[in-house]
């Protein structure tokens, strides 16, 4: 699904971004991306979406080399990318309907679909009560359910998520993971950039580590079942991170 | 192209962002206002001036002795000549009238004095590049090795054009039309900019969200054409404002004044129609345009 072959970013400042960097991730994986701040998990998330260019080697996305990408057809591909990040960066003058809704409105699609749809993803994400609200009436947690939402809305193949429970609570955090979670289960191949390696390491799920811009460990560890359900999932993370299940930490 | 979508898109950036585009509408206005004020100004300026530059004619004088043949080949020798725009005879009788026109006080007592009517019959001719007047004199008269003017017709007594007036005329004009084109477009090149600035202003304020937009995978016209229709909208209402304020000034200020000064009824300034029409659609193609042209930058995500 997504490859990147020997790949360099260095910045106009002169700052290295990512270092020769190869890996691959097959169709339907969840992947985490772990490292302390500046070791090139945002580099990498930004190279994928297009918004950088990369300075030396290819990256492929469903086979195809992101370098043959030209500009205006940038649009199409980030089209079959759902991003999250964390400041969220939802439309500000917009109800949370309204964010949702506009990625589909980007698309093209008909009205009717739109009215089908966003309730729908709004539903799953458990924001159903707040469709009318605005961005800064919401909560960070909720907040952030709002832009997975937009993220998945068109079912796109691949999901990245840039530290999308960085600015979270433990428990929000596991709410928003569980959610993450359950995209990957419908087929969704899921890139997470975290610096929280807590939670990674309790998650187990395959984690490549970034360390100024190489790649330092990439276990493709069979540590964990990739058949676990959200629920199990949930209530496994909740125990081992010693948050109950009221949703209080302990 | 989802026209609605786009419209209410607009809307929505009008109306969440009302102050910057307040500011807009008013810079819009006040340009379209000064331009509205300006432009008739300019044209009757270099109206006069060329209205002045008109009067630059040459005198050709008829020999008192010269035959009916040699006056009528000196005619169309002068009608032929380039640059040429008409002759126009004046006969000995019609100089004097109009020399005592002229000055009547001269010839109430001094007529008799005269004797005979002095004045010879003159073709007057008037030239149609008045900056190009010399060309008509050295045709008619070209200047010998010794500096004198010869004749180069038999029926020809002396061309005159009143060398020393013309140049005047000429160099005045020609520098009140060079400084009035200068200053129209300093003008214009001055509420561009600020037009162009307010706006900068105005989507500088969102390029947060052009670049959510743009990391959603939105196309950049999908982007833009809610701005270009803001833009048009705020150059619309900005020149409607503009062109309404010109209207009462125009009929409460220049029209009782026009009967009495002749520069504000100047033939050949702008129709007040035509001028409002120039306005709006400047407007609306300057803030439209800016509008476009200044999220180019935010686009480069």
């Amino acid at each position: 699904m997504v490859e990147l072959r020997e790949v360099s970013k260095v910045y106009d400042s002169g700052t290295v971004g990512l270092d020769r960097a190869s890996l691959e991730i097959g169709r339907g994986e969840f992947v985490f991306l772990v490292g302390p701040t500046g070791c090139g998990k945002s580099t990498c998330i930004r190279l994928l979406l297009k918004e950088l260019e990369a300075s030396a080697g290819d990256i492929l996305i469903a086979g195809k080399k992101l370098n043959d990408i030209p500009r205006q057809r940038v649009p199409y591909l980030r089209r079959n990318i759902g991003v999250v990040f964390q400041d969220y960066k939802l439309l500000p003058n917009r109800t949370v309907y309204d964010n949702v809704a506009y990625s589909l409105e980007v698309i093209g699609e008909s009205r009717q679909a739109i009215r089908r749809k966003v309730p729908d993803i709004l539903r799953l994400v458990g924001l159903s009560t707040k469709l009318h609200n605005f961005p800064d009436e919401l909560s960070g947690g909720e907040q952030q359910r709002v832009s997975v939402a937009r993220a998945f809305v068109n079912h796109p193949p691949l999901l990245l998520a840039d530290e999308p429970t960085g600015n979270l609570d433990p428990e929000t955090s596991i709410g928003i993971m569980q959610l993450i979670y359950r995209i990957n289960r419908t087929g969704t191949t899921v890139v997470v950039a975290t610096h929280d390696s807590e939670m990674v390491d309790k998650m187990r799920r395959r984690v490549i580590e970034l360390r100024e811009g190489r790649i330092i460990r990439d276990e493709l560890s069979g540590l964990y079942r990739p058949d676990e359900s959200t629920t199990e999932f949930a209530v496994r993370l909740r125990g081992e991170m010693g948050v109950g299940p009221e949703g209080h930490p302990n | 192209m989802r026209l609605g979508f786009f419209l209410k898109e607009a809307l929505r950036g009008l109306s969440r962002n009302s102050a910057p585009a307040l500011a807009a509408l008013l810079t819009v206005m006040l340009t379209a206002l000064v331009l509205g004020v300006f432009i008739p100004i300019v044209q009757a300026t270099t109206g006069t001036a060329n209205e002045v530059r008109n009067r630059v004619v040459v005198d050709v004088y008829v020999k008192n002795d010269a035959t009916a043949g040699e006056r009528k080949e000196l005619r169309s020798a002068l009608e032929d000549t380039a640059n040429v725009r008409s002759v126009d005879f004046i006969s000995k009788a019609e100089g004097l009238a109009q020399a005592r026109k002229k000055n009547p006080a001269a010839f109430k007592n001094g007529a008799e004095l005269l004797g005979d009517n002095p004045l010879p019959d003159t073709y007057r001719v008037t030239p149609e590049d008045p900056g190009k007047v010399g060309l008509i004199v050295d045709r008619l008269a070209p200047k010998e090795a010794d500096g004198l003017r010869v004749p180069s017709l038999a029926g020809i007594d002396e061309v005159r054009n009143k060398e020393e007036d013309t140049e005047k005329i000429l160099s005045a004009t020609g520098l009140v039309k060079i400084l009035t084109a200068g200053l129209a477009a300093l003008l214009i090149f001055a509420s561009i900019a600020l037009i162009a600035n307010t706006l900068r202003l105005s989507i500088f304020a969102r390029r947060r969200e052009v670049e959510v937009m743009k990391l959603v995978g939105a196309t950049n016209w999908f982007i833009r054409w809610p701005f270009v229709i803001e833009g048009i909208f705020v150059g619309f209402m900005g020149g409607v404002l503009a062109v309404l304020l010109l209207t009462i000034a125009k009929e409460t200020f220049i029209d009782p004044l026009a009967d009495r000064f002749a520069l504000l009824a100047a033939p050949d300034t702008i129709h007040f129609p035509l001028l409002v029409v120039v306005l709006l659609l400047a407007c609306i193609a300057v803030s439209a345009a800016g509008s476009a042209l200044t999220l180019r930058r935010f686009l480069r995500v």
